[in-house]
């Protein structure tokens, strides 16, 4: 009787629960799904400010510019260069012939010149991909109305030329090959100073590092310093080779006398800076990789009279290898795309020359796009989403690389 | 361990043993191993006694005592006032603002990949939100600045959010620690052994009780982990707040004004031409040391709760 009581009291309360939990159910996906979207919606955002309508006028009309009734497009090299010594100041023409003489120049260089410094377009309002599809005749319009001298055109901001051309003030004709360059010299003396050091780490603490306080130490820092804020590592770069070591880092001590970087605040600290941000990374990434050789491999070595390094050097490291350069490339792409360490060493905010010794100054992409983002015109937006798209090509590559080479040559034990 | 080849001679000696010879390359070699194992003790070295020295040197200029610092709430170096609650008080509003977003969506997304998604769609999505993951932090800004900025004065009025407001900044910064939260929980929910789970079947219970009554308590050591990683992650972050939370420190509890975070101030004062041993120069290192060991003690703190907590299962 007892137990009929029971179960007559005892509800499952089935119903409720399964409505709770497909509830959640949902609510769990639906939090995936705006992670995703936001993705999406983050890179569709950069897209639509990459391409659209832009509204221009020329300050000198190009029509007057026409020599013996020839349109400027058609004009040949000699004819543009006598159009700029005529209409340029001696002093600038002198100035442009000193950068790289005139005879050096292709046809389009100069071209290019004549636009920039004598028709001068000048942007007055720049529309979005999204307007400029769906808006098309409104944008037509307004420009009718508000800016009859107006030239209308449906560009992209992210060009060739816009990869390969250097910076200038002048929105339409900038480029981010200063940048683009300025971010490989640097990567280059971060791989310098993080991938040896960090891979001889890894060894170290997998291989010969005995279970004592010390060893606890090196290990517990790592995993602190790997936590860091990228700033802080800006503000040490700045004390140590910014100022400390100035005389190496701007070049004085190599006997390089330039006037330009003498305050090292140059590619090779700003290299240097961001391989101690990346140092601990590796380490952590390269530690993963050889804890993942099997033991059976080092006694085989061991048991036909290796010697410990020989062990390491023939057995270990070549199997760890690609999961040390996936490790490392991972590593680097984060390298790639951080701005705020070099922002507090002293990446220059406007330099039209390529970086050409470890001594020069410097600007990199992540630099480049926030100093556009922060000029309030929309132009300069525009600019901005360009050079991202060309960051995330740049990362993204990098990363297929990494997964390549992890699938290619990972072997399973 | 000598050569492999023994050689006659060695065999009848009664010299030859087989201890371990000193092989001077040998030695180089681990030498130059342990020194790279203990560069990174000179990297911490160098921050606490750079970031020291310069912020002793900041306490010790006669416009700042490190009462006042502490206590009173302006920020203006050019008038010597030296009050750290405006940046202290933006870094925390932005901080809280990205975990109210990151920590229940990031746990959603992990509670969703671990217990329900498919091992196909699992495979899917986990490469999707490793990007999110690898996007660089100005791209966020951006996306601050030309996307949440503007929708957030469509919703709340353009006369009510400024164009750098430390909401948005805020927002973002959630989107950018979800991957981080979301990963680190998903690691802690699967390390959780089936039998577990299982168990619980057995008892009846549905899918959801077994996700948040078993899996996650018992993976809990491993989510509070990750919260506080995510949260050092939010104060050390430098680019977003840098775009569009806004220049100029302000002591304000509103979002949609623009306030200046330490990090945000350290990358606005050190942009602009700094000379040495100004009290703008060493004020960034007091700031940057103050960084450190914020998140340096919440760092330390996660790892503990990981060490301490952590559920062995055999």
């Amino acid at each position: 009787m007892k137990e009929k009581f029971i179960v007559e009291e005892f509800s499952d309360n089935l119903n409720t629960r399964n409505r709770r939990g497909a509830v959640w159910h949902v609510v769990f996906q639906a939090s995936t799904i705006v992670g995703i979207l936001a993705l999406i919606t983050l890179i569709l955002n950069v897209v639509n400010s990459t391409f659209g309508y832009i509204a221009y006028e020329a300050r000198v009309d190009p029509d007057t510019l026409a020599a013996d009734g020839m349109p400027l497009e058609a004009q040949s090299k000699d004819q543009l260069v006598s159009l700029l010594q005529t209409e340029l100041s001696s002093g600038a023409f002198n100035k442009l012939e000193n950068e790289k003489p005139f005879a050096e120049r292709t046809r389009e260089e100069v071209f290019q010149l004549v636009v920039e410094r004598i028709v001068r377009p000048d942007i007055v309002e720049v529309w979005d991909l999204w307007i400029s599809l769906t808006q098309e005749d409104e944008i037509r319009a307004t420009v009718a109305r508000d800016f009859p001298n107006a030239e209308l055109d449906f560009v992209s901001w992210l060009t060739t030329d816009f990869v390969t051309r250097p910076q200038t003030s002048e929105p339409l004709s900038t480029g981010v090959r200063t940048a683009i360059l300025g971010s490989l010299w640097t990567i280059f003396f971060t791989i310098l100073l993080a991938f040896p050091i960090g891979v001889g780490a890894a060894i170290y603490l997998e291989e010969y590092a005995s279970d004592n306080w010390l060893n606890r130490i090196i290990q517990t820092n790592i995993n602190n310093l790997a936590g860091v804020p990228s700033i802080v590592y800006g503000i040490l770069g700045l004390a140590i080779f910014v100022r400390a070591l100035e005389p190496l880092t701007s070049g004085k001590l190599f006997g390089i006398e330039n006037l330009t970087s003498e305050n090292g605040r140059t590619v090779l600290s700003a290299g240097l800076t961001l391989g101690l941000l990346v140092l601990p990374i590796i380490i952590i990434n390269a530690q993963e990789a050889i804890r993942a050789v099997p033991r059976s491999l080092r006694n085989a070595s061991y048991g036909v009279g290796a010697t410990k390094w020989q062990t390491v050097w023939s057995h270990v490291l070549p199997n760890a290898l690609p999961g040390i350069l996936t490790g490392t490339i991972l590593a680097v792409s984060r390298a790639i795309g951080e701005s705020a360490p070099l922002i507090v060493v002293g990446a220059s905010t406007a330099i039209s020359f390529d970086p050409e010794s470890p001594f020069s100054k410097f600007t990199t992409l992540p630099i480049q796009i926030y100093q556009w983002t922060s000029r309030p015109q929309e132009e300069f937006k525009s600019l901005a989403a360009a050079s991202i798209l060309v960051l995330l090509i740049l990362l993204l590559s990098l990363n297929a690389s990494a997964v390549l080479l992890r699938n290619r040559f990972s072997r399973r034990f | 361990m000598a050569e492999i080849t023994v050689n006659s001679a060695e065999k009848k000696s009664p010299a030859f043993n087989l201890r371990r010879k000193p092989r001077l390359g040998e030695t180089i070699i681990q030498g130059l191993l342990f020194f790279s194992g203990f560069f990174s003790i000179f990297t911490t070295l160098g921050i606490v006694y750079e970031l020291g020295k310069e912020s002793l040197l900041f306490f010790q200029m006669p416009e700042v005592d490190i009462l006042s610092t502490i206590t009173t709430t302006e920020w203006k170096p050019h008038i010597g006032k030296f009050g750290i609650w405006p940046l202290l008080n933006a870094t925390l509003m932005t901080t809280t603002i990205a975990m109210a977003i990151a920590i229940p969506l990031g746990m959603s997304v992990a509670v969703f990949l671990s217990e329900y998604a498919s091992p196909r769609v699992r495979s899917t999505l986990k490469p999707i939100l490793e990007v999110l993951a690898g996007i660089p932090t100005i791209v966020y800004g951006y996306f601050a600045l030309t996307f949440m900025t503007p929708i957030l004065r469509e919703i709340f009025g353009k006369d009510v959010v400024q164009i750098y407001n430390t909401g948005s900044a805020g927002l973002v910064m959630g989107i950018l620690i979800l991957p981080l939260i979301s990963s680190m929980t998903e690691d802690a929910l699967s390390a959780v052994p089936r039998s577990l789970r299982e168990a619980a079947y057995g008892m009846g219970a549905t899918k959801l009780e077994v996700a948040l009554q078993i899996v996650v308590p018992a993976a809990l050591s491993g989510i509070a982990a990750a919260i506080i990683v995510g949260i050092s992650r939010a104060i050390g972050e430098t680019m977003i707040v840098a775009v569009a939370a806004g220049a100029g420190p302000n002591f304000t509890f509103s979002p949609f004004v623009g306030a200046e975070t330490i990090t945000g101030h350290i990358v606005r004062i050190s942009g602009g031409d700094l000379s040495y041993d100004s009290i703008d120069y060493n004020s960034i290192f007091a700031l940057g040391l103050f960084l450190f060991f914020i998140t340096l003690v919440l760092n330390i703190i996660s790892q503990a709760i990981v060490r301490r907590f952590r559920e062995v299962y055999e």
